[in-house]
């Protein structure tokens, strides 16, 4: 293990703890960037979808991760996005502009949804925001003249100038364009953790009433965390109407909503990696059906009877990561890094929880 | 000129359904003293706690913080005036670090705006050195340098308490609420706590008002002692005094039997 010396507060501000961790991560975007050179199109594709998919996280993580507040609901955000994105080119907005906002659209209508909800916790907070998804679904059949109903809007490749990020003909740019989108919001939402609007977000989710005393704003917070959690995922909804092309109300169902909420649990709740873990999981699982099915099939010919396999496979995943790794994969690989950074010292229980404190008098 | 005490209660009284857990409770504290309630279980000590903190609204009669009156100010509004408060089962940030914590403390003095936090731009960065640096006063003071980057969910409890007192005192409070800072430790833990509050009265200028069960720790650093039973005023005087009135000790003991046959 390696311990830093530190020789100024500076140190403890910074996002990066060191050099190396600076060069690991310089390495990973590194690798990043030349993927789409590894990779056949259609993988580039499927890599394309796991960025998209990542940035989606990364706007749900910050509400359900980072405030407390779940969220069965931003499958609606992802929507507005979506819809808001190719309606503003549709009067002639240039993509560079349509997409923020989009992005804009999302935020409003997460700090307007939020002023009913913040005021409900748990189960209920969750009901509220599930039924939030299912109106914004019947809301898009219904608004036909805005929105296409059940034939939905079709995205128009994306120029930026003469510059073309067509999706089919350019995958290799549309994947970097994504990359970039991905990488400053990432960049940003690190710079809100080492900031005060971020370790007050932390404070919500930990003791409401404790970060009453120490001066937080609640509501005005949650409604931040809220606008900026469904603002990037409308950024998120407007680079997944140019991915797909043609999108109507059934792509964005609940089981939408579903599957980005799982997505954080099994990356780990919490972290800025666990988006993008998670995202990988979900971009990578259906592929990995297909191919098992392919190999399966050659001796097994029933395989391709059973409908619903990665659905199922999905789920049996999340129930044993919760029952087994309730941190998720950011979690149970801060466990193998420390396994390695002490090894032989390293103890079983070392992060079993400890003994949690009975809140008996909790004021609300 | 006469300076107004920095906390004022007139009158108060708080009722929930018939259950008057404040009745009519009257006292103000000076600057500069180490205020302790004490009285037996129920007798509305902590209930006197979460008016002054703003999350029980009172039934009767008001509290003055510096001579403004809390009824205009909501909860989140009361860490402005100076108060800083612990609680009795401690209320930390389980998830965040210990400097994360204390950080959270220097939120009444956070002015910036979230889209300067979004780029972490200059005056983010040069508010976040100088919080770092008023939290790392505290962190000398409390001895908490070993802990700082530990999560407070692998801490012990005795480490947990000293660190919610921490963060109360990174809110540079002019009136700290302690409630109960000696339940849980240790009497050596116990003994520390008391030097370290009789710092704080004499270096650091913080006024306390605090509950306490703890005798000798309440003999150690009270300026003034006030018990309550029922809600009710028991009595008000030195640590002495207090422990020798007979309403007191009745009220602690039961009366007395004569015979018991």
């Amino acid at each position: 293990m390696r311990i830093i010396f530190k020789t100024s507060y500076l140190q403890d501000i910074q996002l990066f703890k060191d050099r190396y961790q600076l060069g690991r991560y310089l390495l990973l975007l590194a690798l990043g960037i030349a993927l789409p050179f590894m990779l056949d199109e259609y993988y580039v594709g499927e890599a394309t979808y796991v960025l998209i998919f990542a940035l989606a996280g990364l706007g749900l993580m910050l509400l359900v991760g980072h405030t407390g507040q779940v969220s069965l609901g931003h499958a609606a955000f992802l929507a507005v996005g979506a819809y808001s994105c190719v309606i503003y080119e549709g009067y002639g907005a240039p993509f560079l502009l349509a997409l923020p906002l989009a992005g804009l659209t999302a935020a409003v209508a997460g700090a307007v949804i939020a002023v009913p909800v913040i005021r409900l916790t748990g189960i209920y907070l969750a009901i509220a925001t599930l039924a939030l998804a299912i109106i914004v679904e019947d809301l898009i059949v219904l608004l036909e003249p805005i929105t296409g109903g059940v034939i939905g809007l079709y995205a128009e490749g994306i120029t930026v100038g003469s510059f073309s990020f067509e999706r089919y003909e350019f995958p290799h740019r549309f994947y970097w364009l994504c990359l970039t989108i991905l990488v400053l919001v990432t960049l940003g939402y690190a710079n809100l953790l080492r900031s005060p609007t971020g370790r007050a977000f932390m404070a919500i989710r930990d003791s409401e009433v404790s970060a009453q005393a120490m001066g937080v704003n609640i509501a005005r917070y949650k409604t931040l965390s809220f606008a900026l959690s469904c603002g990037v995922t409308g950024l998120a909804g407007g680079l997944l109407a140019h991915y797909l092309g043609a999108f109507n109300h059934e792509t964005f169902l609940i089981i939408t909503s579903i599957h980005l909420l799982m997505m954080i649990v099994i990356g780990g709740l919490g972290s800025i990696q666990g988006a993008y873990f998670g995202a990988i999981v979900i971009g990578v699982l259906p592929s990995v059906v297909t191919i098992a099915r392919e190999i399966v099939s050659t001796w097994w010919e029933g395989i391709n009877h059973i409908a619903g396999l990665d659905t199922g496979l999905f789920s049996a995943l999340l129930v044993l990561f919760i029952l087994y790794e309730p941190l998720g994969i950011y979690g149970r690989w801060m466990k193998i890094k420390t396994f390695i950074e002490l090894f032989p010292l390293y103890r079983r229980n070392m992060f079993k929880r400890q003994h949690a404190y009975l809140k008996t008098e909790r004021v609300r | 000129m006469k300076t107004s005490p920095v906390l004022a209660v007139e009158n108060l009284s708080v009722e929930f359904g018939g259950v008057k857990a404040l009745n009519q409770l009257s006292f103000s504290v000076q600057a500069g003293e180490v205020f302790t309630v004490v009285g037996p279980n129920g007798a509305g000590k902590s209930t006197l706690f979460n008016v002054i903190s703003r999350f029980y609204q009172p039934s009767h009669g008001r509290v003055l913080v510096s001579g403004r009156d809390l009824a205009r100010i909501n909860a989140e509004g009361v860490a402005a005036l100076g108060v800083a408060r612990s609680f009795q089962n401690i209320e930390l940030f389980e998830h965040a670090t210990v400097l994360q914590n204390l950080l959270l403390g220097r939120h009444r003095h956070h002015k910036g705006y979230w889209w300067s936090d979004l780029f972490f731009l200059p005056a983010t960065r040069a508010a976040e050195m100088a919080h770092r640096a008023a939290v790392e006063k505290v962190i000398d003071f409390l001895d908490l340098q070993s802990y700082r980057d530990k999560m407070i969910l692998g801490l012990p409890y005795g480490v947990r308490k000293i660190v919610e007192l921490g963060r109360a005192l990174a809110m540079e409070p002019t009136l700290l609420l302690l409630d109960e800072p000696a339940s849980g430790l240790s009497p050596e833990e116990t003994q520390e706590l008391g030097y370290w509050i009789e710092d704080l009265q004499k270096e650091w200028g913080v006024t306390v008002l605090m509950i306490e069960h703890d005798m000798l720790l309440v003999n150690q650093v009270s300026t003034r002692v006030l018990a309550i039973d029922h809600g009710a005023f028991l009595a008000l005087g030195t640590p002495a005094e207090v422990a020798q009135n007979p309403e007191v000790i009745a009220a602690y003991l039961g009366e007395q039997v004569e015979s018991v046959v």
